[in-house]
């Protein structure tokens, strides 16, 4: 089961509330958590891996062989980023406009155009103190497109789970999706058999909660909120998620000594246990399949 | 010889746009005959690649020369690759486009040596 954990505003608490999620599933469950904010993963603060893997990942760019290029122009013509021109006995290829979607490579005639990988991040991965399967996808700096590092970072399998006596253990993947409501969140969420959203009781937190339903209602995808800063702002989360039939699974009020425990780089249930029942009480309601 | 000098608007008078990749439009003229047509840039409303775009653009017009204000590194390239000269308008460039005519006529215009700015494109 993947359980995507998103908000659409930066910093509600999403790595606060993933990185719980998985201490406290990791006591019965086989884990795997992927940090996929390739931009700013910091999920590995909290969690502690020892990351003693790395991969190069990126995209395929096209490389034209001269010999077999007649110049029709067919390539530059069918990329939508005009990462190739074509002009006279010329065929430019501009490899940071390129999305790899190979399209070039299909078109040519000609057969003269191949493909090579153009490094834009890397995939750390390791295993946790506690045996979660770790991974991060990081981007390089200068790049701009995380998509194609986030379609690495899923295919990531971890050499072996970490065995247990007992009963066998559910398969349980936790993403941390990064902020905002685009493409990688999109790619983030595909997939996904549900979303957790997690918000603050602001009109902002409000407004980028919108948005990232609308992306999970798109994708066929059931959500539940968690709000965290409980207290602060107004219940207008609580009423628009009521309204629209979203059920609020966990409430995490604003408390001193949680923000401290996070800044030291502990996660909110190592900090303050007490939250350990109602972490696994969401985790159960999770898995039973939310139901709006 | 075929000018192209980037433009915002429709005709000779129009007044000259600095920007290459992001020109509203391109009038070419035929220096020798003063014959002239204006052309619409695709580049204008591409989400990236503007330079490329309307580089390739100008080059199939046919255009052996360009006046503007300012090439990006790839709109640069684009248009050394297809043998265009790229020329920079002289002065302020707060002028029209037959300004930019006459001024190419009375004498040689500077001619870029590289790209003016770096591109506009993520990093």
């Amino acid at each position: 089961m993947r359980i995507v954990v998103a908000s659409g505003k930066g910093g509600t608490g999403k790595t606060t509330v993933s990185t719980s999620l998985a201490q406290v599933a990791t006591e019965r469950d086989a884990v795997r958590f992927l940090d996929c904010d390739v931009e700013a993963p910091n999920a590995a603060l909290f969690l502690h891996p020892v990351l003693d893997s790395q991969r190069e990942v990126g995209i395929r760019v096209p490389r034209v062989d001269a010999d077999a290029c007649t110049y029709c122009g067919r390539c530059a013509e069918v990329c939508q980023f005009h990462a190739i021109a074509v002009v006279g006995q010329k065929t430019l290829v501009f490899d940071d406009l390129c999305h790899g979607c190979g399209s070039c490579a299909w078109m040519c005639p000609e057969q003269a155009i191949s493909e090579t990988l153009s490094v834009t991040g890397v995939i750390d991965s390791g295993t946790t103190p506690e045996g979660i399967a770790f991974a991060q996808g990081v981007m390089n700096v200068g790049q701009t497109m995380g998509v194609p590092i986030l379609r690495e970072l899923k295919k990531w399998t971890p050499a072996r789970l970490p065995e247990a006596p007992g009963a066998p253990r559910r398969a349980l993947e936790i993403l941390d999706a990064p902020p905002g409501a685009s493409c990688p969140v999109v790619e983030t969420l595909r997939g996904a058999d549900l979303v957790l959203l997690v918000t603050e009781p602001t009109p902002f937190g409000l407004h980028d909660l919108k948005q990232v339903v609308a992306i999970a209602r798109e994708l066929g995808i059931p959500a539940g909120v968690v709000i965290n800063r409980d207290g602060i702002g107004d219940d207008a989360v609580g009423a628009w998620c009521a309204e629209s039939g979203l059920p609020i699974l966990l409430r995490i009020p604003m408390e001193r000594r949680i923000a401290e425990a996070i800044a030291g780089g502990r996660t909110l249930v190592d900090a303050a246990p007490e939250y350990r029942p109602g972490f696994r009480d969401l985790l159960e309601r999770l898995v039973a399949g939310v139901n709006p | 010889m075929k000018l192209a000098i980037s433009i915002a608007g429709q005709t000779l008078d129009s007044p000259f746009d600095a920007r290459f990749g992001r020109a509203a439009s391109f009038c070419l003229v035929d220096t020798d005959s003063g014959a002239w047509t204006v052309h619409a840039n695709p580049g204008l409303s591409a989400s990236g690649g503007a330079g490329v775009q309307a580089a390739q653009f100008v080059a199939g017009l046919g255009a052996q020369a360009v006046v503007s204000g300012a090439y990006g590194p790839k709109a640069y390239d684009t248009l050394a690759a297809a043998n265009i000269q790229r020329l920079l308008a002289p002065g302020d460039a707060a002028c029209r486009a037959a300004d930019i005519l006459a001024a190419f006529q009375a004498g040689p215009l500077a001619e870029a040596d590289g790209a003016t700015h770096g591109g506009h494109h993520g990093g």
